[in-house]
């Protein structure tokens, strides 16, 4: 967007040359993500490069042959240098190969690389989002184990490679490569690579359009695919401790470069991390663009491109509303539900509570009406007996007044 | 293969001012195997050069816009920081135009190069503020144009097909000219800042500050602080920003003591003690726009170019863009509806 910007010069020192270092020293501050995919068979000696390219032990359990499909495995680690701080993360496979029908093998593999994609996506879709602070798992490279059979590259290696070519940056690697002679090297590299070439398989090539490291990056690319050992062991050497394979006949040395290409492909890693992720961005930005439009979103022409927009932002949205209202209706449900039920408790509980007062109370006043009566009757019939007596009484009078008169006294009986 | 510390390199082109960057404490041993001492070199410490390379190769981007009354010095300002024509002042326009009836929005780019470093350069200007009679609402069209930017840069970025870098209009700075009255902030100042200060970064700064004395100096801008306060308004560097003690410390020195920079602009050049320095020449003594016992020019440049630049940028597209965004997908949020505006607003040197 320069058109119609003119450039100006400036009269003095302004000092916006800093820019790059204030940029710099952030990113120091954040630290920096890399992540690595060692795909090979079980026992190619993933582990042991590792270690060896970062001076860091990776070692794994060692897993059985007899997985009955591919997994992968993530380990991180935390490297620093200087004042650079790297978060490592290798990704390996386990029981790549190993299956008696390997038709599927590769699947597993790119869905990992899917899975990271699409998470990143997912952050990116958000309304709040924190892209700023996101741990990004995206796989930034694939080292791919040869065997080192010296031959050619096998069926799956190539059906596995393609793959994975439009998804992630590919760096063949022939694992264990202190088992093949040098002459047999020259010959398996060429043929690994026309292979790769006749079959289509793209790979990581250093870049080559930058005249500073043009020359070299060209003579590193014409050592691919790297014949890499690695140890985990280290076997003292002169006065010095270094990783090397001790055999009977000689110590393979990791880190000397006439024995093997191990430190070539660390300086390869090193140097162009930053070309690494850039690249792994734009397979995300192919990623991203299948993704979406498979949801149905279209970008046709300019015209149409604000209505597309629309309908995404409007999609996702009426997505998120209805997230949201979903949860409330959730929440309120599960409110209503508790209250009901502390309502019925604290009922039952009142029930219970009241209920002998109750009872009591309407016993009580059972027992007094009861006990009234009882008393209503016995006075009854006292007063019942009390009128029989004061009759009795007053007949008895009347007749005693008679007798008294002519006879002697007799005793009534 | 070299071994050792890489922070000789960095350090040579950093300005005085900036900040050594600081050595990460060890990381102490974990189980998962973090080496305080790489055994060798491995080389991961060149990811700095790799990314330093890319990006001097790609260029920077930086908008600043100026608001404030017509006559504060604005323009003139800008030239100063940049020490170049930048500003609309250069492009056409001469003194004698008319005021505009409303706050138009005039937003000029140039390309300016330093030591490999590219930038193209955007200065924003808003002639026409604050100088009506009824200046209500009259920091409305400025919140629309800021608000465009986020939405073209939100189209952009929500596109299927969408480019790699995405250009970036969106304003990174604002800087606020007070008027040196020396009493205290006007109302229209509080009412701009108050609307603005949660979309964009504002720096406010003392305009034409050779009318006021030290002391009188300190006050006015202890004063100024305090009203800003009162008022809630958060300008940059905004304290909930800070991303670590180290930031804090040095953010809150220039919070509490250097701001609102008092700045006076020159164009001009004279000659003193030997020394050809900018300046303004009055009947009692020239004016030196850099000597920071005369006015705090330097203070402004250095906190706006040479240490907070990258943050400033930073500042507005993780908050102040992301607010707008989520705003945006989540139903406009009180937001009118937007169209982008075509170029016409967008002057150039040509």
């Amino acid at each position: 967007q320069n058109v119609g910007c003119r450039t100006l010069s400036l009269s003095a020192h302004v000092g916006f040359d800093s820019l790059p270092d204030q940029l710099l020293r952030k990113s120091i501050k954040h630290g920096f993500y890399f992540n690595i995919l060692c795909i090979g068979e079980t026992g190619i000696g993933k582990s042991a490069l590792m270690s060896s390219l970062f001076n860091t032990n990776f070692e794994d359990s060692p897993s059985t042959h007899f997985l009955s499909s591919v997994r992968l495995r993530a380990q991180t680690c935390e490297l620093q240098e200087s004042n650079v701080l790297l978060k490592l993360t290798v990704v390996k496979t386990v029981g790549f190969g190993d299956q008696v029908n390997k038709a599927d093998t590769y699947q597993p593999i790119v869905d990992y690389i899917d899975a990271q994609f699409e998470a990143y996506l997912e952050e990116e879709l958000k309304v709040i989002r924190s892209l700023f602070s996101y741990h990004d798992t995206r796989i930034h490279v694939c080292l791919y184990f040869i065997s080192p059979t010296g031959r050619s590259l096998k069926t799956i290696d190539l059906l596995t490679m393609r793959s994975l070519d439009s998804k992630v940056n590919i760096i063949p690697v022939i694992g264990k490569a202190d088992s093949i002679s040098k002459s047999e090297l020259q010959e398996f590299k060429k043929k690994i690579m026309s292979e790769l070439v006749s079959n289509g398989i793209r790979i990581y090539q250093l870049p080559t359009d930058d005249e500073t490291v043009s020359e070299i990056n060209t003579i590193t690319n014409g050592y691919l695919p790297f014949a890499v050992v690695g140890s985990m062991e280290k076997v003292k050497v002169g006065n010095k401790m270094v990783r090397a394979r001790q055999y009977p006949w000689g110590i393979v040395k990791v880190e000397n470069e006439s024995h093997c290409d191990t430190v070539k492909l660390r300086r390869m890693l090193c140097t162009n991390m930053e070309d690494l992720k850039e690249k792994t961005r734009s397979y995300y930005e192919s990623y991203r663009r299948c993704r979406l439009e498979k949801l149905g979103c279209r970008d046709i022409g300019p015209e149409n491109k604000p209505v597309s927009l629309q309908e995404v932002i409007e999609a996702k949205r009426l997505e998120f509303c209805l997230e949201m209202e979903r949860k409330e209706e959730e929440i309120k449900q599960r409110f209503l539900q508790r209250v009901n039920e502390k309502t019925a408790m604290l009922e039952e509980a009142e029930q219970q509570a009241s209920m002998p007062v109750l009872t009591k109370y309407a016993r009580l006043m059972l027992m007094h009406q009861e006990e009234e009566l009882k008393l209503e009757e016995k006075k009854k019939i006292l007063e019942d007996e009390i009128a029989q007596f004061i009759e009795k009484k007053a007949i008895t009078v009347s007749i005693q007044s008679q007798v008294s008169v002519s006879t002697p006294v007799v005793s009534l009986k | 293969p070299h071994a050792g510390s890489v922070e000789s390199k960095n350090e040579a082109t950093m300005s005085e001012l900036v900040p050594e960057p600081r050595q990460k404490p060890a990381v102490p041993m974990k189980p998962m195997g973090i080496n305080t001492s790489l055994l060798g070199y491995i080389g991961i410490d060149t990811i700095i050069e790799q990314m330093r390379k890319k990006t001097m190769k790609t260029g920077f981007d930086f908008n600043i816009m100026v608001v404030g009354q017509s006559g504060l010095g604005k323009s003139t300002l800008v030239n100063t920081l940049f020490k170049s024509q930048v500003s609309r002042k250069s492009s056409g326009w001469n003194r004698e135009e008319k005021i505009p009836k409303t706050v138009e929005i005039k937003a000029i780019g140039h390309v300016i190069e330093e030591g490999g470093v590219k930038m193209k350069l955007t200065v924003i200007d808003t002639p026409g503020f604050g100088d009506q009679i009824n200046n209500e609402n009259c920091w409305e069209p400025i919140e629309k144009y800021i608000n465009e930017q986020y939405e073209k840069f939100l189209k952009e970025e929500v596109n299927i097909a969408r480019k790699k870098r995405i250009p970036d209009t969106r304003v990174h700075c604002c800087l606020y000219f007070i008027s040196p009255t020396g009493h205290s902030l006007r109302p229209l100042d509080l009412e701009f800042m108050k609307h603005l200060s949660k979309v964009v970064n504002i720096i406010p700064v003392i305009a034409k500050a050779d009318t006021m004395t030290l002391e009188e100096k300190t006050e006015f801008k202890q004063r100024v602080r305090k009203e800003l306060e009162v008022n809630g308004i958060e300008f940059y560097p905004q304290k909930e920003f800070d991303e670590d003690l180290e930031d804090k410390t040095e953010n809150d020195k220039i919070r509490q003591e250097s701001m609102p920079f008092a700045v006076v602009g020159s164009d001009k050049e004279y000659q003193v003690n030997g020394k050809r320095v900018l300046g303004r020449k009055t009947p009692w003594g020239i004016i030196e726009v850099e000597n920071l016992n005369h006015c705090e020019f330097a203070l402004l440049r250095d906190f706006v170019i040479r240490t907070h630049l990258q943050d400033l940028k930073e500042v507005t597209h993780n908050i102040h863009y992301e607010t707008y965004r989520a705003k945006r997908l989540n139903g406009n949020g009180g937001l009118p509806p937007m169209t982008v505006e075509t170029e016409e607003n967008h002057e150039s040197n040509l």
